[in-house]
């Protein structure tokens, strides 16, 4: 066990390894209660949210959900999150657990009127179903056939409204479910019992974490925290400064004006090693950056990280080296995501 | 597994098997089991000087990495290199073919202070 945005969380619950390849050819199981639920509704909503994302609200419809950046005044990330709209006044925003307290805060402190904010993060329980079988063993339960990525309904089930987005942060077809966590047992037991024949396993933190690296997939804390911006956190498809004022909006302005110094590149060892956070990589012996991921591979079973260089040395193809406790090991640059999205 | 009663352990989880003026060191199968899937091994080098309790070698799973510590003071004599291509081997078999190196003893009464396979599973425990 480990402690994860003061939750306790299992690293693993067979082995990550196991876990992982479930996950990418059958189907895995994610308890996801940790994250954080926050509802917003009123008349006010949605200028409300369009005036604290990067995103464009205006991209979105009622049963779709996208993926956004926080920002403070500086440009710099205070979250990296999901929003659903659920009505045209009424919206879900899906936070890291990390930053629960941090995101209220920062939304009450903008708040306008007509605007109503309500954490529902303790009572609501948040369950992943990822893999290519997903689909399968969702619709053993209910009737999700027409839905589409990034898309939600809402359902009832075993007594109780669960939304189902196709959503995920593993590079597979997969779901997101998200309902009162009275029922967070029922569902989770239904579900592995659903799941037995297609081979469906409970998936721990490790192989969480070992397939968003793969996917290429950002982790707060890791790619983006309070000193990066998301312009050079790769991130930027979420930066539309094409819409009206934001809160970020003219440091952002700025900084894609001036160009980014640095960016996040995804990498693979060639030498025989394991990237860990925070090793630094250089090159010719100038320091070009630092991991900010790294594991071994299950899928291809080699080192692979994520990493912050320096912009001109962030191209496809580029070798450069990890300083692994003192010594060098050779890595090159490669397309991110290491692993292509593999769902419909 | 059953910790083989011929060997010593020491505090650190590593296991020692006597051998003439040698040691051949590996770790417990309590360890390789609290480390999970071994994915990558650093062995250290022939010739190389280790210290009592310092640094030898570094184990890797997926998400973690652990020192392994020297029980003794030497000279690496032999290095088990198949462990880096086949890492698994600690997994499979920690007290046979996952053996790490062999070891000159340069104080013979670093041997005293190592514990009997009942004195390590009290430790265990």
């Amino acid at each position: 066990m480990v402690e994860f945005g003061g939750w306790d969380m299992p690293v693993f619950y067979t082995n990550v390894i196991d876990e992982h390849n479930c996950t990418r050819t059958k189907v895995g199981l994610f308890d996801i209660c940790h994250m954080g639920e926050f509802l917003i509704s009123g008349k006010s909503a949605f200028d409300f949210i369009q005036n604290i994302i990067t995103n464009d609200l205006r991209k979105l419809e009622v049963g779709k959900a996208f993926y956004t950046s926080l920002c403070l005044e500086n440009g710099h990330v205070i979250d990296d999150l999901f929003v659903y709209m659920l009505a045209d006044d009424k919206f879900m925003f899906v936070v890291n657990a990390s930053n629960i307290e941090k995101d209220f805060n920062w939304l009450i402190k903008h708040k306008i009127d007509g605007v109503d904010i309500i954490d529902k993060s303790k009572e609501t329980a948040k369950l992943d179903l990822q893999g290519p079988k997903s689909f399968d063993v969702l619709s053993k339960m209910v009737d999700v056939s027409d839905l589409k990525r990034f898309h939600f309904v809402e359902k009832d089930v075993l007594g109780v409204k669960i939304i189902i987005s196709r959503t995920g942060y593993t590079g597979e077809d997969g779901f997101e479910l998200y309902f009162d966590s009275s029922k967070a047992v029922d569902i989770w037991n239904r579900l592995l019992e659903l799941g037995k024949d297609d081979g469906i396993q409970p998936i721990g933190l490790g192989a969480r974490d070992t397939l968003r690296i793969e996917a290429g997939y950002s982790l707060y804390g890791h790619e983006l925290n309070e000193h990066i911006n998301p312009i050079e956190a790769s991130t930027g498809f979420v930066v539309k400064l094409d819409k009206d004022n934001f809160i970020g909006k003219d440091a952002l302005v700025r900084i894609k004006e001036r160009g980014i110094l640095r960016k996040v590149v995804a990498f693979e060892m060639i030498d025989r090693a394991i990237p860990r956070k925070g090793y630094t990589i250089v090159k010719d012996g100038t320091e070009l950056g630092y991991v900010t991921s790294g594991t071994m591979s299950p899928t291809f079973k080699k080192g692979i990280g994520l990493a912050f260089v320096k912009v001109n040395e962030s191209f496809v193809g580029n070798e450069i080296n990890i300083n692994i406790r003192g010594k060098l090991y050779l890595a090159k640059i490669v397309k991110k995501p290491i692993y292509a999205y593999n769902g419909r | 597994m059953t910790n083989p009663t011929e060997l010593k352990y020491s505090k650190d989880h590593e296991w020692i098997k006597e051998d003439g003026e040698n040691i051949i060191v590996g770790i417990t199968d309590f360890a390789q089991k609290q480390l999970t899937d071994i994915v990558f091994v650093e062995l250290p080098e022939k010739g190389k000087q280790v210290e009592k309790d310092k640094q030898m070698a570094v184990v890797e799973s997926v998400k973690s990495v652990s020192d392994v510590f020297s029980p003794i003071s030497g000279e690496v004599v032999e290095v088990n290199d198949k462990l880096v291509d086949n890492p698994e081997t600690i997994n499979n078999d920690p007290y046979g073919e996952g053996w790490f190196v062999k070891i000159k003893v340069l104080d013979q009464s670093h041997l005293d202070g190592l514990m009997t396979s009942t004195e390590y599973e009290e430790l265990i425990k």
